[in-house]
């Protein structure tokens, strides 16, 4: 086990590398943006590009952001958006408003999902798990940020319930600030909800007919001790592994929903990087986005091995 | 009992004599199969007609192209016509609204409005004939104090026709437009120019154009005769005449009354928006839809900006299919180490998010060979990458199989095998991925445009995201500019979904002969 997570991590450093190296040149190969003349802070960045080895070899160039990277933690300056400010810093001031509104999603949606998917697959072909595989199939068709219109529509317009965007600030655990964050938060959470649902709904009907259940039933439990003891464990060898990766997910949280509520997250940073032409941003954000990509797939694969020992991934035949 | 062992005597004991031949002179054969052969095609599209939902799906799809082909047609506009006085008005056809059931009559909701606005959109209606109020759906109470006196004051809810509630506006006309629209009204009797009202006849007004009547105030509070009708404020100043004017004539007109003055070369007229709308166009206003923020038809908008999603996914798709079977093809028949090599490669690309592809591409492509064309590339260059694996896994399961030795025993060329023997039988699963690849290209390309990253209105006049992001600036004010387009995107996902669950469902030899 451990020399296969091993074996995984260095393969993903390995695509993250070569990733990052070519996004990296082709970001480099683009005119630099323009500095503002007789702006004090201009001649600054002028001096750090230089040392950053703009006019030198792009491979060079690479050596000396990663030296930067790992010596100093230092992603550059940003030379648009943020003029002149550290890229690093400004990122990591986003990442707890994404952090928040995702960990909320999250947590409300992996029991509702989970629960309304046992009961579509206890109720199988009945009405409510007719309503249910509809609305699921619905939610999971549709993106998110369609219904975060409707979401937000009906519930912060009609019925004034709610503000438009997220409340300025960054109390993120008050009262006023978590009643702002709901239309955004439903509006993540659905499709999660919808993901979750249909997972388990399909494993559970598949376990519920299987040999144990009947034994255990013959043996005298109770359907609901039956499906508790028995079947809803075997169903979590599948449901884990994605509740892990959607812990890992939270990180990167949707670009568009933060856009649409004003979450002042990473989500929105990357947006106005890529609008703004901001490229320093860009080839941070990237780099953030490419390593929760490639973490999730790992920690879904070995999660799977630590459920369920029966699965020894990347055993030989 | 005594019955029975009489009977068991009885065959035990038969006599030879009693046997005979069966069949002494017909010669048995298998017995052809009296039915029809039933290929794996027609095994699935049976199966396929079975599910009630897909084959919704499927007819849904079906309406939403046709939709998006005939919206063209049916809209008397264009995608560049832009009105900017009809900007982020509710669907409106004149012959349904004159019905006044509440559907298609341009209504959009106001509050807090007084009794002078009421008696401005009294006046509008008056003059013009279009009455721009619907309905007042509230009325609320106010009491306040004034010098010492209980004053009470009503607000209202209101709806009105934002068609009908331009009115009359003031414009500057040339000398011969303004014969040519006299021509217009002798020809179809539709009144576009009414007489002009100076301001100070209507205590100094000047930016309400609709205000033709007696005003006691600056703000607007109309006087009325004994009958309770407005008095009108018509100029008869005869020395500020602008041009001749020898066309229909307001009711009440004894020849008097100007309906022009002169503006530095040209005259200024006070005019029906509405009737000059159909002067110019030679219609009324026909919005199915409504308009949006830019005061686009949204009826032809969707059709267009959808037409360009569906042919771009299919073409894409197509693509992808393409390099993803050939791709996993030789992944998964020669297996080892270009099988290792290459699965690394579509590693490495499935690695990078999307967002970025599209991005960097725009940067670098977009000048060089179009917008579009590098949005393609974006969504090709990773987009086939599902379609790859899923080939290779097809053909590892395939290639040991023993038709494929027997063709190989024959001398098969590695091609042949491939293509001839091996493809077709994974065919089936690939192109039902294919049916649920297109709405995950629509939904993606729909994200990209709405959040601006990519803009391809200048080839495609529009797109579904566009529309979407010029709703969301006005979603309070006229929600049918986002409605409209997110129905028709949502349904569009939706359909493809339905159809493609089924497909695959379809296609899946396990569930033959499965009811549930």
């Amino acid at each position: 086990m451990a020399k296969y997570i091993i074996q995984r991590t260095l393969l993903m450093l390995m695509t993250l590398f070569v990733i990052v190296l070519i996004c990296f040149v082709l970001i480099r190969m683009l005119p630099p943006a323009p500095l503002p003349v007789g702006d004090p802070h201009s001649d600054i960045i002028e001096a750090r590009r230089e040392a950053m080895g703009y006019n030198k070899p792009y491979l060079v160039q690479f050596g000396i952001y990663l030296r930067d990277i790992f010596t100093k933690f230092d992603f550059g300056v940003s030379d648009k958006l943020y003029f002149g400010q550290d890229v690093a810093q400004i990122f990591m001031e986003k990442l707890p408003a994404t952090i928040v509104v995702n960990l909320y999603s999250i947590i409300l949606s992996i029991p509702i999902g989970i629960g309304f998917g046992i009961i579509a697959a206890l109720k199988k072909n009945t009405w409510i798990d007719n309503v249910i595989s509809t609305a699921t199939m619905a939610l999971i068709s549709v993106p998110s940020f369609v219904y975060a219109f409707i979401i937000q529509y009906f519930l912060s317009y009609k019925l004034g319930w709610f503000p438009f965007l997220i409340k300025d600030g960054t109390d993120w655990f008050s009262w006023p600030m978590f009643w702002s964050m709901i239309p955004c938060v439903l509006s993540l959470s659905l499709g999660v909800i919808a993901g979750f649902t249909r997972t388990t709904r399909a494993e559970l009907t598949e376990v519920l007919t299987s040999e144990f259940m009947l034994l255990a039933r013959t043996k005298g439990l109770t359907k609901l001790q039956a499906t508790v003891r028995h079947a809803l464990r075997n169903c979590m060898v599948v449901i884990v592994p994605s509740i892990f990766g959607s812990f890992i997910g939270i990180l990167s949280g949707s670009v568009i929903i933060e856009k649409i509520f004003g979450v002042p997250g990473v989500g929105q940073l990357y947006i106005n990087a890529i609008n703004g032409q901001d490229y320093p941003m860009f080839m941070l954000d990237t780099i953030f986005y490419t390593t929760i990509g490639l973490a999730a797939n790992i920690v879904v694969d070995i999660s799977y091995g630590f459920i369920d020992p029966r699965i020894r991934m990347g055993s030989k035949k | 009992m005594m019955n029975n062992s009489a009977n068991k005597m009885e065959y035990e004991h038969i006599p030879k004599e009693m046997f005979e031949f069966a069949h002494l002179d017909a010669k048995i054969h298998d017995a052809k199969f009296e039915t029809k052969a039933r290929g794996y095609f027609a095994d699935a599209m049976i199966r396929f007609k079975k599910s009630k939902a897909a084959v919704a799906g499927a007819w849904i799809i079906i309406a939403l192209f046709v939709f998006s082909i005939l919206s063209p047609i049916i809209s008397p506009y264009s995608i560049t016509d832009q009105d900017k006085f009809y900007v982020n008005s509710g669907p409106f056809i004149r012959e349904i609204a004159d019905l006044d059931i509440g559907l298609f009559d341009g209504a959009n909701t106001k509050t807090s409005v007084n009794d002078i606005q009421l008696a401005y959109w009294k006046g509008i209606a008056v003059e013009t004939g279009m009455d721009p109020l619907i309905k007042i759906l509230d009325t609320y109470e106010t009491v306040s104090m004034y010098r010492g006196q209980e004053k009470i004051s009503y607000t209202y809810k209101v709806s009105t026709n934002k068609y009908y509630e331009q009115g009359v506006m003031y414009r500057v006309l040339s000398y011969e437009e303004f014969e040519a629209i006299q021509d217009w009204q002798d020809e179809t009797g539709i009144q576009v120019i009414y007489p002009y009202v100076m301001p100070e006849d209507i205590q100094g007004i000047s930016d309400r154009a609709n205000i033709w009547y007696q005003v006691s105030d600056s703000r607007g509070t109309p006087v009325y005769d004994e009958n309770g009708d407005f008095i009108p404020a018509y100029s008869t100043n005869s020395a500020v005449e602008g041009a001749p004017y020898d066309s229909i004539r307001v009711p009440g007109d004894d020849g008097s009354y100007i309906y022009s003055i002169r503006k530095s070369g040209a005259v200024q007229v006070r005019m029906c928006y509405y009737n000059y709308y159909q002067y110019v166009n030679g219609h009324e206003p026909f919005y199915i839809f409504g308009t949006n923020s830019m005061g686009m038809d949204l009826f032809l908008a969707i059709g267009i900006g959808s037409r360009f999603s569906i042919i771009f996914a299919i073409i894409v798709s197509a693509i992808n299919l393409t390099i993803g079977a050939i791709y996993g093809a030789i992944q998964g028949y020669y297996g080892g180490y270009i099988d290792l090599i290459m699965d690394r490669i579509s590693d490495i690309l499935s690695g990078v998010p999307f967002i970025v592809v599209a991005v960097l591409f725009q940067l670098h492509l977009a000048q060089k060979v179009g917008i579009v064309p590098s949005f393609l590339f974006a969504f090709v260059l990773t987009g086939w990458i599902g379609m790859a694996a899923l080939t290779r896994k097809q053909f590892y399961r395939f290639k040991g199989q023993e038709f494929v030795m027997a063709a190989r025993t024959l001398g098969a060329s590695d091609w042949r095998l491939m293509f001839k023997h091996i493809f077709p039988n994974s065919l089936g699963t690939i192109v039902t991925s294919c049916a649920l690849v297109i709405p995950s290209v629509i939904s993606s390309e729909t994200s990209l445009t709405y959040l601006g990253i990519v803009n391809i209105s200048a080839f495609a006049g529009t797109s579904i995201g566009t529309l979407l992001s010029q709703g969301q600036t006005s979603i309070s004010s006229s929600p049918h500019a986002m409605f409209f387009p997110a129905l028709y995107f949502a349904l569009l996902l939706i359909a493809f979904n339905l159809f493609g669950n089924g497909l695959r469902d379809a296609f899946n030899p396990s569930t033959r002969g499965v009811e549930d």
